[in-house]
């Protein structure tokens, strides 16, 4: 649990310190991310440990938006004077942005079907 | 007797311990309600958590400084949480690779259209130039939408509540309206839950199937890359300055 934990600490590490090193617009995190993803790939196996630890951390991963989300007390005033548009805002786009990825991933995945059974 | 709990509340509020604990508490008391009701999708542990917590600092008087002073630790964790999606990737990578076209135009129609509808419809309802920057990135995971709105000019701490809402409504609707489309692989769920509403949909698609879930986490990484590099695009294009 602790050598996995370290595991994906140092790769965020790695992840940060490149993007802070190269300059590109690239959250550190996500890199981390990637670069694991490339090891295990590489080694062609998945720890155990490692993959206790993540199912762990993902399965309570609602739990670590809570503190940034509490950050909405600060926002009061401007909430009160702008809920309306932030509120159709939010759930407007958020539906439309569902709707709209799942839609253009189902065309593709209907057209290359058609495609197959065509060849 | 009230200058002892006095004694032991000054304490304790100046410690980080009591606001962790509580928020630990407030959320698995928000999982027992949430399983009590038989997985009621209304009851998003998100915001039933933030909805008890909001009331109780403004109770005892409590800034958000000092509450955040014993919660960053959980929200240190989103980092290894977002390194640690790689290993659903890993297991699911065959299947991502065989889809790779949708996922990419998936994701091109998605990021864009999650940037410029929250932009465009908040600006018809009036909202303010500052709040449409903060929104832009809403649909991104917490910790690189922070660094995207600070970037183009809106506010970082702004933009963090935006994305959890938005995660929050996402996790709450997304379910019912793909069930609404018709859209019946566990791979576009994921992917387009992933997509628009980042962490808390991907914590609900993880309920769906361990391959939606999967998916999600893969959309994650990539929106957070792909709007990274728009957005900055975006703000210039339509002239927003804060």
């Amino acid at each position: 649990m602790i050598g996995a934990l370290a595991i994906l600490l140092v790769f965020q590490l790695v992840g940060e310190a490149l993007v802070r090193s190269s300059g590109v617009p690239a959250p550190g995190p996500v890199v981390g991310m990637v670069l694991l993803f490339l090891a295990l790939q590489w080694r062609g196996a998945l720890p155990d440990a490692l993959r206790d630890t993540a199912q762990t951390l993902l399965s309570h991963l609602s739990l670590l938006f809570v503190p940034a989300g509490v950050g909405i007390i600060q926002y009061g005033a401007l909430l009160r004077e702008e809920w309306l548009a932030l509120a159709i805002a939010l759930v407007v786009s958020t539906l439309v942005t569902v709707a709209v990825t799942a839609l253009a991933m189902r065309a593709f995945i209907r057209q290359r079907a058609g495609n197959r059974r065509r060849g | 007797m009230d200058r002892i709990l006095g004694g032991i509340w000054v304490y304790l509020a100046g410690s980080p311990l009591l606001w962790l604990t509580v928020t630990l508490a407030v959320y698995l008391a928000g999982q027992w309600l949430f399983r009590r009701s038989g997985g009621r999708a209304l009851l998003n542990p998100v915001a039933l958590a933030i909805a008890l917590l909001v009331p109780l600092l403004l109770l005892t008087d409590t800034s958000y400084a000092t509450y955040f002073s014993g919660a960053q630790f959980i929200h240190f964790l989103l980092g290894p949480a977002t390194v640690a999606l790689a290993i659903p990737l890993y297991i699911h990578w065959e299947r991502v690779r065989r889809l790779f076209p949708p996922i990419v135009a998936g994701l091109v129609s998605g990021s864009l259209t999650a940037m410029l509808s929250a932009i465009g419809i908040a600006w018809l309802f009036g909202g303010s130039p500052r709040v449409l920057l903060s929104l832009a990135p809403k649909s991104v995971t917490t910790p690189v939408a922070m660094g995207i709105s600070e970037q183009i000019g809106g506010l970082p701490s702004l933009t963090a509540v935006m994305v959890i809402l938005t995660g929050v409504v996402g996790a709450i609707a997304a379910p019912a309206l793909l069930e609404w489309l018709r859209i019946r692989d566990d791979a576009v769920k994921g992917f387009a839950i992933g997509v628009a509403a980042h962490g808390i949909g991907t914590a609900r698609a993880f309920q769906i199937s361990t391959l939606a879930g999967a998916f999600s986490g893969l959309a994650i990484g990539l929106n957070a890359l792909l709007t990274t590099l728009l957005a900055p695009l975006l703000a210039r294009l339509f002239h927003l300055t804060p």
